[in-house]
């Protein structure tokens, strides 16, 4: 196997633990994300709860990832960590190369600004301003002038072929449409990589299908994706699915391996 | 976030709660109102004593030698009372013996008032306020004569009873008629009317217009003064500085006539414009006080609700600020986005109070014999007390929204 080769760490996790393993060493360029022995704990009125107890996971630029665990199994909380709204209480997180694990929380607003790009279940759109100036958002706390934002927040509705529902609001949108706000938001600023919890949730699975399409052609595009999910049918459109249970990575396949073991998502492990 | 971007959120959102934006900031909108009225209002009466009634009055550069104080300020004792009952009166020797020592650029002229009755044919007699005067007292009070004309000079010689009437004097004794010509009757002297004086205006409701005027060596003066004794001697420099050096050759000559020692105080006085202005604003300083005192309260409580109905907007959008946070706001950012939707709502407030402030001071003054003047600077001290109450009411509840946690915000169901 070639080692410069991206599907690398999908195929062999002896070389994904090389990478994360390899102490001291900035993390390469071609490493999105790169997270070391991480973990964290929250005090539930003093009872601890050991959410992630070390979790060590590369992805490279260019890839597709579902994040997959039941409920309680800290893929939540890795989504947080990995989203920089959360930082670990032990070890580190490389994002795009910079140290993020230390970050203070100004300096964290500032990389989810630049560097991620969120779809979540619940859209998390703002009721009261359109579909424009949602998807503007991101560049304002960015500092983009405001020509400049109309612009190029009108080049991600159309990519998300929304360009004829810019002036509504989002109780004026289908869930679909509103996801599709949500995607071109998360767009807009050009991220390293888009972050998506659950962003069928809410979804009919006709209209999952669209968005998973809509995922598809931005994974074939080039752009990094990582999707948290606990349902096999959406994670298996992921080119490699990752399986967290009681805090720790139990399973890291290529979508066809993943397919394999649970059969088609027709009976359940 | 730039500025104006913080602004126009703002704008937004308030625009979209308008009746709970007016609700917030009904507190300061009355308090500015308020504050700005009582200013207006302060002001209005202040630019009247000084340029109107203080001029009316006491004529420009002048001052006035009499016995007792005309404009007495504050509470006066029992012992000064007794002080100024015992002062011996001004006569016509200290006249002329003041005038005597004047330089020939200042005018002088002597004045003594009694309200006396004066009847006409034409209309139920009255008290008016009859005043005798000497030759130059037309020309310190810059008074002209609407119709008919003023006291010649062979009139004050001669002591001929010839009477200049005040507008209100020929409105009452002789309507719808000329009265030049025509006999009024003062204390049952008869007395032939000779001009009537430019109109005077009035100062607070009360008119100006209401005296009449004659020689001081006609009959008249007999009923005014005892004989050779006059209320009192004004005098006019050319300038404020030609003034004070006759008021100092005045206090010369007054003291060498009295008798009086170095270490003895005056016995008569001399009243200037400002004497009748500190009077005035002893009587400013309470009306501002109160004016700004009273508003200060409805500000304090303005900003209270300000803050309460912030920390309500914080509470309910709270996932909105999970979602910004998220998207990459900084703790600034967000504290900035509620400090300047506070502050502009409460400054659009104080410009509603300003307006209605203005308006209230001008309602006052049409409605009211109160002068009205709108200071200009009280439109931005108002419109800055809202920005400022905003800003202040808005720090704890901007503060609480800047730190909260976007994964605890976001979770939040609304």
């Amino acid at each position: 196997m070639n080692s410069t080769s991206v599907e690398a760490p999908l195929t062999e996790t002896a070389e994904r633990r090389v990478v994360t393993g390899t102490a001291g060493a900035t993390p390469e360029s071609k490493w999105v994300i790169v997270t070391r022995g991480i973990k964290r704990e929250y005090d539930m009125g003093g009872e601890v709860v050991r959410a992630l107890r070390g979790v060590d996971l590369a992805i490279a630029r260019n890839e597709y990832v579902a994040i997959m665990g039941p409920s309680g199994s800290g893929k939540s909380t890795l989504m947080n960590i990995v989203g920089c709204l959360d930082t670990p209480n032990a070890g580190e997180y490389w994002l795009n190369g910079q140290l993020v694990s230390t970050m203070s929380d100004d300096a964290l607003a500032r990389v989810r600004n630049k560097e991620i790009g969120f779809v979540f279940q619940t859209f998390n759109l703002l009721p009261r301003a359109t579909a424009l100036h949602n998807v503007e958002l991101p560049l304002v706390y960015a500092g983009v002038s405001s020509d400049v934002r109309r612009r190029r927040a009108k080049e991600a509705l159309e990519k998300v072929q929304l360009e004829n529902r810019m002036d509504h609001r989002p109780n004026e949108l289908s869930g679909g449409q509103r996801q599709r706000v949500a995607i071109a938001r998360a767009l807009v600023n050009d991220p390293s990589m888009l972050l998506a919890d659950e962003p069928t949730g809410n979804l009919d699975s006709q209209t999952s299908e669209e968005i998973m399409r809509v995922f598809e052609s931005l994974a074939d595009s080039g752009q990094t994706v990582v999707m948290v999910t606990h349902e096999p049918d959406i994670a298996q459109h992921a080119r490699r699915v990752v399986v967290l249970r009681d805090g720790l990575i139990s399973t890291d396949d290529t979508r066809d391996a993943f397919v394999a073991r649970i059969g088609l998502g027709t009976q359940h492990a | 976030m730039s500025f104006f971007q913080a602004i126009r959120i703002a704008l937004e959102t308030i625009r979209v709660q308008k009746l709970k934006s007016f609700f917030t900031v009904i507190g300061v909108m009355i308090g500015v109102t308020f504050l700005i009225a009582v200013v207006s209002i302060v002001a209005g009466m202040s630019r009247y004593m000084k340029d109107d009634l203080i001029g009316k009055i006491i004529a420009v550069n002048s001052f006035s030698l009499r016995r007792t104080p005309d404009f007495q300020v504050g509470d006066v004792t029992q012992a000064t009372r007794n002080e100024w009952r015992r002062r011996p009166r001004v006569y016509e020797a200290d006249v002329h013996a003041v005038a005597a020592a004047l330089p020939a650029d200042v005018l002088w002229a002597t004045e003594s008032s009694e309200n006396l009755n004066v009847e006409s044919a034409y209309a139920r007699p009255r008290s008016v306020q009859c005043s005798t005067v000497s030759p130059g007292w037309f020309d310190i009070k810059r008074m002209g004569a609407a119709q008919g004309r003023l006291i010649s000079i062979q009139e004050y010689q001669l002591g001929t009873p010839v009477v200049v009437i005040g507008k209100d004097v020929a409105d009452h004794f002789f309507p719808n008629l000329n009265p030049i010509g025509r006999e009024l009757r003062i204390q049952s002297i008869p007395y032939t009317v000779i001009g009537v004086a430019e109109a005077q205006g009035s100062v607070f409701g009360q008119s100006l217009d209401k005296f009449l005027v004659a020689p001081d060596k006609s009959p008249l003066n007999r009923w005014v003064n005892p004989h050779s004794v006059v209320d009192a001697m004004i005098v006019q420099g050319p300038t404020d500085a030609g003034m004070r050096d006759a008021m100092e050759s005045t206090r010369a000559v007054m003291r060498a006539r009295r008798h009086l020692h170095p270490e003895q105080p005056d016995n008569f006085e001399m009243e200037t414009s400002e004497s009748a202005l500190d009077f005035w604003n002893k009587i400013q300083s309470y009306l501002t006080i109160a004016g700004v005192a009273l508003p200060t309260v409805g500000l304090v409580v303005g900003a209270i609700v300000i803050m309460n109905i912030m920390l309500v907007a914080v509470a309910e959008r709270t996932r909105e600020i999970g979602i910004r946070k998220a998207l990459g706001a900084r703790r600034r950012d967000i504290l900035n986005q509620f400090l300047v939707e506070s502050a502009t709502l409460s400054t659009l407030g104080a410009a509603v109070g300003v307006a209605l402030g203005i308006g209230f001071a001008k309602l006052i003054a049409a409605l009211s014999p109160l002068p009205a003047a709108v200071a200009v600077w009280s439109i931005f001290v108002g419109v800055g007390i809202g920005a400022g109450v905003g800003m202040i009411a808005g720090i704890y509840p901007a503060s609480r929204a800047a730190l909260l946690d976007p994964i605890a915000a976001m979770r939040q169901e609304t």
